[in-house]
C-alpha cells in the first residue's frame, strides 16, 4: 500500500489545487461516458472534452506541486491524496446522472472555466498564464458544445425538456460553491495569481441565464445551500469516485504505461 | 418506450470534407450522423480533426449528393481508356512551369 501524501496549505497552493482538482474530477466523471454515449460521434466528443480537462488538470497540478515544494508531481497529487485533501467543488463529483444532467453540468462548468481561464491568462504566475492561454480555447469549445445540447434538450421534446428541468433543479444549489469567497481567494486576487472566484459570479450569472432562456428554461431563485468541497468537505459520492480513480496507483505503486 | 417517432428516427447522414491547411482544397474524409448542420460541424471536428488533421470543415447532407450509377460505369468511364490524346503530354512546357 502506498502511503497517502500530505500537501501544503498556503493560499496559492490551495488556489491551484482547487482549480486542478475541479478539472481532474470533472474529467473523471465525464470519461465515465466513454462507450456509453447515445451515439458514437458524441461518445468521441465527450471523451475529447474529458481529455482536454485532464490535460488542464495535469498542468495545474504540476504547477501546484512545484509551488508546494515537497517534490510531488502531477501523478502523486492526482492519485495519492486523502479525500479531505481534494479541493474541488462538490458540483463536479456528483454522479454523472443522465445525458441531460451531464450536459447541463458541463455547460455550467465550461462557462465558469472559460471566465476563469480568460482571467488567468493575466496571472502573475507565468506558468499558470501559459496553461490558461491553451485552456481558454479548449473550454470555449466545451461551452459551445454543451450549451448547444442544453438548448436542444431544454427546448426539445416533452421528455427532454422535463429531464433538463430536473437536472437544473438538482444542480442549481451546487453552483453557489463556484463563487465562494475566502482567504485563499483573497490572497490570489491580491498577489495577482488569479481572480477571486466570487468575481466570476456576475458574468457567469448573466451568460448562464441567457443560455437557459435560449433553452426555454426558467432561472431558479437563489439557493442558500452551501457545499464545501473546495475546503475538503465532500459528498458521499467522492469516496467511490476516488476508489476507482486511485485504484491502479494504489495497487501498483509508481506504475506507468 | 417512447412513442415520439421523431426521436426514434435515425439522425440524417452528413458527408464531411476537411481542408488540411490553408490553400489546399477540402477533401472528403468520411461521413457521420448529426441532427442538424451545426451539430454535424461539431461532430466532424471531434471525429475527424482530433489529431490536427484540419483547419476548416465542410459538411453536406448526404441526401443532397447526386451520384453516378455504378451500373453505368462501363458506359461512362471505359471509353476514356484509349484517348491518350486527351492528356496534355504532347506539349513542350517552359522549365519555369513546374506544377502543371
Amino acid at each position: 500500500m502506498t502511503a497517502s501524501i500530505e500537501v501544503g496549505t498556503t493560499p496559492q497552493v490551495r488556489y491551484l489545487l482547487r482549480l486542478g482538482d475541479t478539472c481532474l474530477i470533472a474529467a473523471q466523471r465525464l470519461s465515465e461516458w466513454c462507450g456509453h454515449a447515445p451515439i458514437l460521434e458524441e461518445d468521441i466528443a465527450m471523451s475529447n472534452i474529458a481529455l482536454d480537462l485532464l490535460g488542464q488538470a495535469r498542468g495545474v497540478l504540476t504547477r501546484a506541486g512545484e509551488l508546494d515544494g515537497r517534490g510531488h508531481d502531477e501523478d502523486q497529487l492526482a492519485f495519492l491524496r486523502e479525500e479531505r485533501h481534494y479541493l474541488n467543488p462538490v458540483l463536479v463529483e456528483l454522479p454523472r446522472g443522465d445525458f441531460a444532467f451531464t450536459q447541463l453540468r458541463q455547460a455550467a462548468l465550461a462557462l465558469w472555466l472559460l471566465l476563469l481561464w480568460e482571467r488567468l491568462q493575466a496571472s502573475t504566475d507565468a506558468e499558470l498564464a501559459a496553461i490558461a492561454a491553451k485552456a481558454v480555447k479548449e473550454v470555449r469549445y466545451h461551452f459551445e458544445h454543451a450549451g448547444d445540447w442544453v438548448v436542444r434538450l431544454g427546448d426539445g421534446s416533452e421528455e427532454s425538456a422535463q429531464r433538463m428541468k430536473a437536472a437544473l433543479t438538482t444542480l442549481w444549489p451546487y453552483f453557489n460553491e463556484l463563487f465562494d469567497a475566502d482567504g485563499a481567494d483573497a490572497a490570489a486576487s491580491e498577489t495577482g495569481l488569479g481572480p477571486a472566484w466570487s468575481e466570476l459570479r456576475e458574468p457567469w450569472t448573466v451568460r448562464f441565464g441567457a443560455l437557459l432562456e435560449n433553452a426555454a428554461m426558467v432561472v431558479p431563485g437563489a439557493s442558500r445551500y452551501q457545499s464545501r468541497g473546495r475546503n475538503g468537505v465532500h459528498s458521499e459520492h467522492m469516496g467511490p469516485l476516488l476508489a476507482q480513480l486511485q485504484y491502479l496507483q494504489r495497487a501498483y505503486p509508481g506504475g506507468r504505461w | 418506450m417512447s412513442t415520439n417517432t421523431s426521436t426514434n428516427a435515425e439522425w440524417p447522414l452528413w458527408e464531411v470534407f476537411v481542408r488540411s491547411k490553408a490553400g489546399m482544397d477540402h477533401k472528403h474524409c468520411g461521413s457521420l450522423h448529426a441532427a442538424d448542420a451545426k451539430m454535424a460541424v461539431q461532430m466532424a471536428r471531434d471525429v475527424y480533426t482530433r489529431r490536427q488533421e484540419g483547419v476548416s470543415i465542410w459538411v453536406v447532407p448526404s441526401s443532397q449528393i447526386t451520384a453516378s450509377d455504378p451500373a453505368d460505369k462501363g458506359a461512362y468511364f471505359d471509353p476514356m481508356q484509349d484517348k491518350v490524346y486527351r492528356h496534355p503530354t504532347f506539349y513542350e512546357l517552359p522549365e519555369s512551369l513546374n506544377h502543371m
